[in-house]
């Protein structure tokens, strides 16, 4: 079975709700929509306070290249335009809603029935699935509409679909390939068509044999689909290892996936292309795992974007009082979120709460240079050294020693027997090699 | 729940520590410790126990009142230490000496440096070696082996090892057929299983496989080192046996005497003071390989591991400095995509 070669860990999966189907819950009273949910510029608002909306409405419109349009997720009026706390721990301007009824948008096919013939031409496939504000939900929040816009010196080969959910504790993914299969199968085959690929890969980590088998039924029909399993490893859901998985191709330090002739897209955002094209629904909703030992009932909920975490944890039978961390996204890349009023956004995965046990850190001896963090790196690099160069800011070297290849996976730090912090100085590192890079480019 | 903890990801740790990592090397040595006291009778556990204690007294003292700081005895590293510098010296030892040797293995070798993981020589083959240099007589005097509940009368009687008869074997112009038919040399299956004088740790094959076996399964050490080690002695000493096989011990009882196999899985694969890369491994081993059969065929001692292992500890930010693992992407596409291929 294929998997990525260099490094990479084994954490324990905990995978809860792996068993838990998608269900939808209530929706909340209120809902705050953060106008930049995406990579690239902040889009621009184009509603005002005291406007009714309906569900579905464009309320901000993304200006520049990268940059994604932002939808109403309820119908209600506007109370509030104001800064919310996102997962970043930055204060971010948002729309508030207070929710009023559920009345869509009228152009939106809410019927349950599942549409597989694509009417679309290419070009309008991006021009929709762009004006419908769908980003990749794998986490990164990308544009899509960019990614299917391959540049012209370089020519797309293959699709990769991402169903790799690496992360423990995440089912979402896991979830949709279940219940929505044949959806995701008509996704990947307008990822195909807008991207002018004969040929799709779906990888699936073999921890969900049932997901494997499920999508190679449902595409057993279209040969340019396959549905590649691969060996369990932490971090194949990394958009390089996953390109490694499958073709074996290593995407050349500080180039882009374009590159190899891949483009790569993750299961919910299949998902939210399908609805956007077919269905003409914008990305308004996504599945999140809420889930957590403590948690009396961990679900996968099928959420309104803009929902806060208190609600969604309210939901999933409330905060335990053991709490010490609430984490967005998984326990390996996930951010700790500073307050649970924040709002789901389009990139928001799971909501992992954790005790207060567990939230502690182990405690930082010193390194024994048993080199396991240079073993485990899945881009080969040394972060024992990394860390080093950040911690007596020397800068250069780090830059040398290719510190910016760090995708900021987690491993080292995972794996440290003496339980440094890896990556926060990593992290550091980056940062300021970044903003060094920048300034070089300037002049 | 009143505060949220907030911190950078990875918000979950593998479960292993460097309390779990010595621990791990502690269990391996139990067998050897075992065979030991099998052979060599109470005076083996009185000199573990006196250097363990006197190690971790000595870490106790340093850190609490020279350095001021923190103590950490209980990271384990300090046992450690303690038993593999009694594994190196004969059981037969006086007390003091090894209260010296603890001295210099955890003060000299390892505190001055920083402590733990700073240090760039094994502290516990410093030790050796600083009692090897001072106390000659009294580090290669060798008791012979007697079983345990054995009722020989030969108690208290002292020879020599394995390599030592051949060392003298050789330098007296005996062939090496004369040296292994003498009656006191022990023989392959004695090397085996540790019917043979020597350092109390070092005398059983079969005691130190056991333990390697351990640490491969705990995935403490990896195959690099150990495997070049020994294929380079194995191979270098096969060449030279098949020069001269009067001249030069023949390749397995190279490897099954002396310190060869207490050295291979116990010291050179220390995380510490040994190259951090695959490759850099892998040269360590080979490195340390040629040392040792050098050391003993040309050398003034019989047993050269604990300076083969040294030397190359020596080189070991050297190595580090040239081996680095292969970076994912830092080689060019020579895939089939067309558009790229010229760039």
């Amino acid at each position: 079975m294929k998997t990525f070669k260099i490094g990479g860990v084994h954490p324990e999966e905990h995978k809860l709700t792996a068993n838990k189907p998608i269900t939808q819950i209530p929706l909340p009273a209120q809902v705050s929509i953060p106008l930049s949910q995406s990579l690239g510029a902040p889009s621009k608002l184009i509603v005002e306070k005291g406007a009714q909306v309906k569900t579905g409405q464009l309320i901000a419109q993304g200006e520049s290249f990268i940059s994604a349009n932002v939808h109403s997720s309820v119908s209600g009026k506007i109370v509030r335009i104001e800064e919310v706390t996102d997962a970043s721990g930055y204060r971010k301007p948002a729309v508030i809603i207070e929710v009023e009824g559920d009345e869509w948008e009228e152009s939106i096919d809410r019927s349950p029935n599942v549409v597989t013939e694509i009417a679309l031409t290419k070009d309008e496939i991006i021009a929709r699935i762009k004006s419908h504000g769908v980003v990749g939900l794998g986490g990164a929040t990308f544009p899509t509409h960019v990614k299917l816009m391959v540049p012209p010196d370089k020519k797309a080969e293959l699709l990769i679909i991402n169903g790799v959910e690496c992360e423990p504790y995440l089912t979402a993914d896991h979830r949709v390939m279940l219940e929505k299969g044949e959806e995701v199968v008509t996704g990947v085959r307008i990822l195909m068509k807008a991207l002018g690929v004969d040929k799709a890969a779906i990888g699936i980590e073999n921890n969900k044999p049932d997901a494997i088998a499920h999508l190679q039924k449902l595409s057993a029909n279209y040969p340019g689909i396959s549905v590649v399993p691969l060996k369990m490893k932490y971090p194949q859901g990394g958009e390089k290892q996953l390109i490694k998985a499958v073709t074996g191709k290593e995407v050349p330090s500080g180039k882009l996936p374009a590159d190899t002739g891949c483009v790569v897209n993750n299961i919910g955002t299949a998902l939210a292309v399908y609805e956007a094209v077919q269905k003409n629904k914008p990305l308004i909703d996504r599945v999140v795992t809420v889930t957590g030992e403590s948690l009396t009932n961990p679900s996968n909920f099928m959420v309104r974007i803009g929902t806060s975490v208190d609600y969604l944890i309210n939901q999933a039978g409330g905060l335990p009082t053991d709490t010490g961390k609430v984490i967005s996204g998984g326990p390996m890349m996930g951010k700790a979120l500073t307050t649970i009023d924040s709002p789901v956004v389009k990139g928001t995965s799971g909501i992992l709460l954790m005790s207060e046990k567990k939230s502690r850190r182990v405690v930082v001896q010193n390194c024994i240079r048993c080199a396991r963090c240079i073993s485990v790196c899945p881009m080969g690099l040394q972060p024992v050294f990394l860390a080093q160069y950040s911690e007596h800011q020397m800068f250069e070297e780090a830059e040398k020693a290719n510190i910016m290849d760090c995708m900021e996976c987690g491993s080292c730090q995972f794996t440290c027997p003496a339980g440094r912090p890896l990556l926060d100085y990593v992290r550091l590192g980056k940062n300021t090699v970044g903003t060094i890079i920048r300034n070089r480019v300037k002049k | 729940m009143s505060v949220l903890t907030i911190s950078g990801s990875p918000h979950v740790h593998d479960h292993q520590n460097v309390r779990s990592i010595m621990s791990g090397v502690v269990v391996a040595m139990l067998p050897a410790i075992f065979v030991s006291i099998y052979f060599f009778g109470i005076d083996s556990a009185r000199v573990i126990f006196i250097s363990v204690a006197s190690c971790l007294l000595f870490e106790w003292l340093i850190q609490k009142y020279m350095l001021k700081g923190p103590v950490t005895i209980t990271d384990g590293s300090a046992l450690v230490t303690g038993v593999l510098l009694a594994f190196n010296v004969p059981s037969n030892i006086p007390s003091l000496i090894i209260v010296i040797g603890a001295l210099v293995s955890i003060g000299i070798a390892k505190m001055t440096f920083g402590g733990l993981g700073k240090n760039p020589f094994n502290p516990a083959l410093i030790g050796r070696v600083f009692l090897l240099i001072s106390f000659p007589v009294q580090m290669t005097t060798w008791p012979i082996p007697k079983p345990l509940f054995s009722a020989s009368l030969t108690d208290a009687i002292t020879g020599s090892t394995t390599l030592g008869m051949v060392k003298e074997g050789v330098m007296a112009g005996k062939s090496m057929d004369e040296i292994m038919a003498s009656t006191a040399f022990p023989g392959y299956l004695n090397d085996f299983i540790g019917a043979q004088g020597g350092s109390l740790g070092e005398i059983s094959a079969i005691a130190l496989l056991l333990g390697a076996i351990y640490l491969f399964i705990r995935k403490i050490i990896t195959w690099h080192i150990p495997v070049a080690y020994l294929g380079s002695a194995f191979i270098f000493s096969g060449i030279l046996y098949l020069v001269d096989p009067q001249t030069y011990l023949n390749p397995v009882m190279s490897i099954l005497a002396g310190g060869m196999l207490l050295g291979v899985f116990f010291m050179a694969t220390d995380m510490v003071t040994t190259p951090m890369s695959a490759k850099g491994q892998i040269l360590f081993g080979l490195g340390a390989g040629i040392l040792t059969i050098t050391i003993r065929n040309w050398g003034a001692y019989p047993e050269g591991v604990s300076f083969a292992i040294l030397i190359m500890n020596a080189f070991t930010p050297l190595i580090n400095r040239g081996f680095k693992p292969k970076r994912f992407g830092s080689v060019p596409l020579k895939s089939t995509v067309k558009a790229t291929q010229k760039i």
